[in-house]
């Protein structure tokens, strides 16, 4: 009979559905707000952490790039009894033959000799701060600058004169040059000419007395017997060395062998920008709580969607049962129910997503970092919204369809 | 008997079909056909809602289903407006037997063939009157543009042709009721089913609203209204009256030559019981 066969329901156009999938959210607005907060917390939570993490990790691979990744930096290592080994005088002047290599500067830790504010001082407190000698060229190859004051020159190398790296200065409470400063360096009076800025690519620059070689030999002495049988400056125990950005593998791959030929194994080779990197990049792992709190507050989230929605169907018995009696088929109420679940959390993952973005823009731009918010946090904000939406909305949305039609018209 | 099947089968006729009602005086198909319907309840112990209900409606008719509450008039409408299925018996709607149709293929019955009226009004208080009419064809498949245009038509039928754009919110209960009967008509269904619907008016709303009905009847529509009010069946041009779950009198034998044959068979059948 055709009559039968013709009788197939009509589809709900797209826009239909929309319509009457949002009858619930715009008749009972503050309903719909709340309900989707706990949502819109969530994701704002998420969207937060992970845009603020990629923002400073952003900031600080910024401020790598900015000091270059090309600093190469040799210390000497330990020898196969355990003990502290001790890199040839030579290795600076070798490495500095090699084609791509731009600079090399080095220091060499005078372990002797300890820094004090002044003679008074216990000598136990050394503050934790070193006793470099140090090239005259160290602060391009390093990367910083002088804060205060000046580097040590041809001049000052081999006299008493003492540059303080950033944090030495600030432990020492000397936060200005000016003539006559001095500190109580290895037994005696060294004047302070310089107060350098940190260092990021070399923090043990930071915490370092940096005075001369030839000064180190003069009164502290600090020396080395070279192969000939005379007294000369002494070891270096850090080689900061600039290779051609394009070359930088090459130089690590040959830098222990050049240092130090006899004993390549001796030597440590370290790219300190790759560490920094890493560890930006390992700053994503201390995230794992506040992604874990952001999570609770979606589940927490999606128990009051579904909630809402299990008294919106209790509520719009007679709206279901109106729209059957119209010619809505079971299918079209479960969709109809379940679309708005969806729109509902759709709406707090936007308005989560937006703030999350929002706050990542203020923090990152008090912190002059670039604003990264990743595809995955918003993306991934937005699609588990929808999810939640979908799981939160099923069990109502089967109950709204189930409900047979002369049961959602009796109004008693 | 077989019913020759008038119904068009897709919304786009629905303007032919209002032709239809135009000129439906000549030969009467029926719309609505029930024969030997039952309907039991629960089953410890089983209540029979209706026990061997056979009725025929022509097309054109209006037709008051009268009766006091735990007659069946409710479970009849359920099952005339197929949102309930009989225990046994057939039931055909606009040509279709309902028997072994399934859930989709009611709904797509129930927006073609049948338009409600409900006592409650059940409107979208958040909607334009024009909208409330125009959701009577929603799950038809019509576009909307073409809902609101045909909606515009079914308010001006009912007298509120200039309230379009209101909200039902601050409106009168016969207004109400108007929107209403505009939204059951608007498709041009083949039976409007009201429930009780002066059941929420005063006696002048409701003498209004009953001759808004034979008005909508005398332009062709196939009315059939479900009350307990004899007063209100009385001023209806054909009643059948239901006692515990059967017809106990039908005046179609008087008014209604066309399908007297049928409703006296239905009847003979029951009082031989």
């Amino acid at each position: 009979m055709s009559a039968t066969t013709s009788l197939m329901p009509a589809r709900l156009r797209s826009g239909d559905m929309a319509r009457v999938a949002s009858v619930g959210l715009r008749t009972r607005r503050l309903r719909a707000a709340l309900s989707a907060l706990g949502i819109a917390i969530g994701v704002a939570a998420i969207v937060a952490v992970l845009g603020l993490s990629s923002s400073s990790q952003a900031g600080l691979l910024a401020e790598i790039d900015q000091l270059g990744t090309n600093l190469l930096v040799v210390t000497n290592g330990q020898t196969f009894t355990g003990a502290s080994a001790t890199l040839p005088s030579t290795a600076p002047a070798m490495i500095g033959r090699i084609e791509p290599v731009n600079r090399v500067a080095d220091t060499g830790a005078i372990s002797s000799a300890n820094v004090f504010r002044n003679p008074y001082i216990p000598s136990i407190d050394t503050n934790a701060l070193t006793v470099q000698a140090a090239s005259l060229n160290l602060l391009p190859a390093v990367g910083t600058s002088v804060a205060q004051g000046s580097y040590l020159n041809a001049a000052t190398a081999s006299e008493p004169a003492v540059v303080l790296g950033a944090a030495a200065a600030q432990r020492l409470g000397i936060d200005r040059v000016y003539r006559g400063e001095r500190v109580w360096l290895g037994g005696m009076w060294f004047y302070v000419v310089g107060i350098l800025k940190p260092a990021t690519l070399a923090p043990a620059i930071d915490d370092s007395a940096l005075i001369g070689y030839a000064a180190a030999k003069k009164y502290l002495n600090y020396t080395s017997t070279a192969a000939d049988g005379t007294t000369t400056q002494g070891p270096p125990t850090t080689i900061y060395v600039r290779a051609q950005n394009s070359q930088v593998d090459a130089v690590d791959n040959v830098l222990a062998n050049t240092a130090d030929p006899e004993n390549p194994s001796y030597v440590d080779v370290s790219q300190p920008s790759a560490a920094l990197t890493a560890r930006a990049d390992a700053q994503g792992a201390f995230n794992g709580l506040f992604l874990g709190l952001g999570a609770v507050a979606l589940l927490v989230g999606a128990v009051g969607v579904a909630n809402i929605m299990i008294i919106s169907v209790l509520e719009r018995r007679s709206e279901i049962g109106l729209r059957r009696a119209l010619g809505a088929t079971r299918g079209q109420i479960r969709m109809q129910f379940l679309t708005e679940a969806i729109l509902l959390a759709l709406l707090g993952g936007a308005v989560g997503v937006l703030a999350g973005a929002l706050a990542t823009t203020v923090y990152a731009h008090t912190k002059h970092w670039a604003v990264v918010i990743p595809t995955e946090a918003w993306a991934g904000g937005i699609a588990s919204a929808i999810l939640i939406g979908a799981i939160a909305g099923l069990m109502p949305a089967i109950r709204a369809a189930r409900l047979s039609p002369t049961d959602a018209l009796r109004t008693v | 008997m077989s019913t020759p099947n008038t119904s068009p089968t897709t919304v786009e006729t629905d303007r032919t079909r209002r032709d239809g009602w135009a000129g439906a005086n000549g030969s009467r198909p029926a719309v609505l056909e029930l024969h030997d319907v039952t309907k039991t309840y629960g089953s410890d112990p089983p209540v029979a809602a209706l026990r061997g209900v056979s009725l025929t409606v022509a097309q054109g008719e209006l037709v008051a289903i009268v009766g006091p509450s735990g007659s069946g008039k409710t479970t009849l409408l359920h099952i005339i407006g197929t949102l309930d299925q009989p225990s046994s018996g057939t039931v055909r709607i606009d040509g279709v037997d309902v028997a072994g149709l399934d859930d989709r293929q009611l709904a797509a019955l129930r927006a073609r063939s049948i338009g409600f009226v409900f006592q409650q009004f059940f409107l979208a208080e958040h909607q334009t009157v024009l909208d409330n009419v125009a959701d009577g064809l929603l799950y038809g498949g019509a576009p909307v543009g073409e809902r609101r245009e045909l909606a515009a038509g079914a308010l001006t039928a009912v007298g509120l042709a200039d309230r379009q754009h209101a909200r039902p919110t601050h409106m009168s209960g016969g207004q109400r009721q108007r929107i209403a009967i505009a939204r059951a008509l608007v498709g041009m269904p083949a039976i409007v089913l009201a429930d009780e619907p002066t059941g929420n008016l005063d006696s002048v709303t409701g003498a209004q609203i009953l001759a808004l009905l034979k008005q909508l009847n005398e332009q062709g529509a196939t009315i059939i209204v479900i009350t307990h009010d004899r007063g209100i069946a009385d001023q209806l041009p054909r009643q059948v009256q239901m006692r515990d779950g059967q017809i106990v009198s039908d005046t179609a034998s008087n008014q209604q030559p066309a399908v007297v044959a049928n409703s006296v068979g239905g009847n003979a059948t029951e009082a031989r019981r």
